[in-house]
């Protein structure tokens, strides 16, 4: 599957111009309220026309303004879930779950009435209506009706944007299904980090109705320049890791990861699960010197490769572990006594606690598998990632 | 009683399809055409009346050439006074409609397109449904207005007994004879109790029909 953007559109005194393509899995279209994120969803959907450009879904060209091709919304079988679920209120949960399907072509259609009532676990709420859903319900049943038009790729517009932390933490398992179970496409619009954290295998950054950056979740949301975008608080490094071990007695997980070993509150996932993780830069502290006596149980050696000066009191500092990169944020202040400068040795500090184990990502496997067996045999010439693992004294299997 | 149920029949499909152009399309001059149908509602009905008879008449520009070509005629028959109810009342049943059609959210008609849905297909299980609720109120009111319509009836087609006698003229013509109080009382009754039915009919219909569209 391959999604190529490439359009231009004036709303009033704003403009949108950009130009991506996405690979297969979860495209996040990343960036603050008002970047013009849910226009171009519109634009590829069909719904709102581009001054401009073309877009195209596994090489068939839906708009071309050169070419003059412009397929109507019915049938650029491109489906849509929306931030308000726009369920049918006059007919039942069932008539519309299968307003779509009835609309499909029969060669066509990938998946069955049953199939996707027994994923998205609504088989009893069939014949009750929209009126009478939780948010999260509708959504539900929102992605259920999107489905069953076995669209060739899924459009999502902040589908938990209107829910609260519960029916978010409720929905996101089903999105995660989707791209396993359906092989799916999906471009998923959001400005909240930790949905796109656990989400995305491709981010398109957008500021102002541009592309900021395109690439990897670890490539885009790892650049210290695009910061601002992110928000400073949730602002932080993307890892990828592998599970090694839990710890029972002390509620810890052991991650490894291109750069040593990491340890984090207890996950429930076997040994052998790829996990994603974030580490903010506000939670990530650093030494000089290794320090002794200290509560903080991840201590690892790296290499300062990149600051970056902003406003306020704060610098916030990249340092090189292993094969990936961490971002911490310190004062000013600490930079300069301590002398921190680009090409330092420095340890990187970070508490256990301060991972959020609920922006972990669970990758499906084959992705990211060649990375951390490269870094597990130490092939990455420089490093010098074994030191922190000396206070991680578990048993690795 | 005839002549409003006629009314009603021929002119709420008719209705319905101005009201959905008028709410759903934008073209040169749609202000001109509003303004038009708008304007039996303004204007005195004997003008109304008179106007029809002037132009559907036997002699009038229409009535003059359908005379020659279809042998039709409405003035002074009882399908004239349909016509006469119908331009009357037509007014009140398209803009019900059309005001249920513009409050109906484009974003539910947005997500049937992207579902697969043609525009026709948006218009019969989207649009429709949801307006059920303005399609009754316009029955209603143009049944009504039917029903009462007196001043360019009586100018485009009398007040013919056994033809173009309406509830409202035979009202009127028993209040104007010595000794018809008594019927003409008897009349008010029946009217009465038909406006009454109406309206009860029409307000379970728009109660059932906005529990539907509100999804409960």
């Amino acid at each position: 599957m391959s999604l190529e953007v490439r359009v231009r559109r004036r709303l009033g005194e704003f403009e949108i111009d950009v130009d991506f393509r996405a690979g297969p899995g979860i495209t996040a279209l990343f960036g603050r309220s008002g970047c013009g994120k849910t226009s171009i969803v519109n634009m590829i959907a069909g719904l709102l026309k581009p001054d401009r450009g073309s877009v195209s879904v596994d090489g068939r060209v839906l708009y071309d303004s050169e070419l003059r091709i412009d397929v109507p919304v019915h049938r650029r079988r491109v489906a849509c879930v929306f931030q308000d679920a726009r369920l049918f209120p006059n007919l039942s949960v069932r008539k519309n779950l299968l307003y779509g399907w009835r609309l499909s072509p029969r060669q066509e259609r990938s998946t069955s009435f049953e199939h996707v009532v027994d994923m998205l676990g609504i088989g009893s709420l069939l014949d009750r209506r929209p009126g009478a859903l939780s948010g999260g319900e509708r959504q539900r049943v929102a992605i259920g009706r999107a489905l069953l038009t076995s669209p060739s790729i899924l459009l999502m517009d902040e589908p938990l944007a209107s829910l609260d932390a519960q029916r978010k933490a409720e929905i996101v398992p089903y999105i995660e299904r989707l791209r396993r179970d359906f092989g799916l496409s999906m471009v998923y619009v959001s400005h909240a980090v930790e949905e796109v954290l656990r989400l995305a295998d491709t981010v398109v950054m957008l500021q102002n109705g541009r592309v900021g950056a395109v690439g990897t979740l670890e490539e885009t949301l790892g650049r210290i320049d695009l910061y601002p975008v992110m928000g400073r608080k949730e602002a932080g490094s993307i890892l990828a890791t592998l599970v090694v071990a839990h710890d029972d007695s002390d509620a810890l997980t052991t991650l490894r990861f291109d750069g040593g070993l990491l340890q984090i509150p207890r996950v429930n996932l076997p040994p052998g699960t790829h996990l994603r993780i974030h580490v903010r830069a506000r939670d990530i502290a650093l030494a000089v010197q290794r320090p002794e006596g200290i509560s903080i149980r991840n201590i690892l050696a790296g290499r300062v490769t990149e600051m970056a000066d902003s406003a306020g009191a704060y610098v916030e500092v990249k340092v090189a572990v292993g094969g990936s990169s961490l971002v911490s944020r310190i004062s000013r202040q600490a930079a300069r006594e301590l002398r921190i400068a680009i090409g330092h040795d420095v340890f990187v500090l970070i508490k256990s606690i301060a991972i959020d184990t609920n922006s972990l990502g669970i990758l499906p496997p084959a992705d990211y598998l060649p990375r951390i067996t490269a870094s597990a045999q130490g092939a990455i010439p420089g490093v010098r990632a074994a030191e922190g693992d000396e206070l991680l004294d578990l048993p690795l299997h | 009683m005839q002549v409003a149920i006629c009314s009603v029949l021929v002119g709420l499909p008719l209705a319905l399809v101005v009201a959905s152009v008028l709410a759903r399309c934008r073209f040169p001059g749609k202000s001109l055409i509003d303004a038009l149908i708008h304007l039996p509602l303004v204007v005195p009905p004997v003008v109304t009346g008179y106007l029809l008879l002037l132009s559907l008449g036997r002699r009038g520009i229409l009535g003059a050439w359908l005379y020659e070509q279809f042998d039709i005629v409405f003035a002074f028959r009882w399908t004239g006074a349909v016509i006469a109810a119908l331009v009357m009342s037509f007014p009140l049943m398209v803009r019900p409609m059309r005001l249920s059609m513009e409050n109906i959210d484009r974003r539910l008609e947005d997500a049937a397109r992207t579902l697969g849905a043609s525009p026709v297909r948006v218009y019969l299980s989207v649009t429709l449904p949801l307006a059920i609720p303005g399609i009754v109120v316009a029955a209603l009111l143009g049944f009504a207005r039917s029903l009462g319509e007196f001043g360019a009836t009586i100018t485009f087609v009398g007040n013919i007994p056994g033809e173009t006698r309406t509830l409202s003229s035979a009202i009127y013509t028993f209040m104007q004879t010595p000794e018809g109080d008594r019927s003409a009382l008897h009349l008010t009754i029946v009217s009465l109790g038909i406006s009454l039915l109406a309206l009860v009919a029409s307000e379970y219909c728009a109660r059932r029909a906005q529990a539907v569209v509100h999804g409960i």
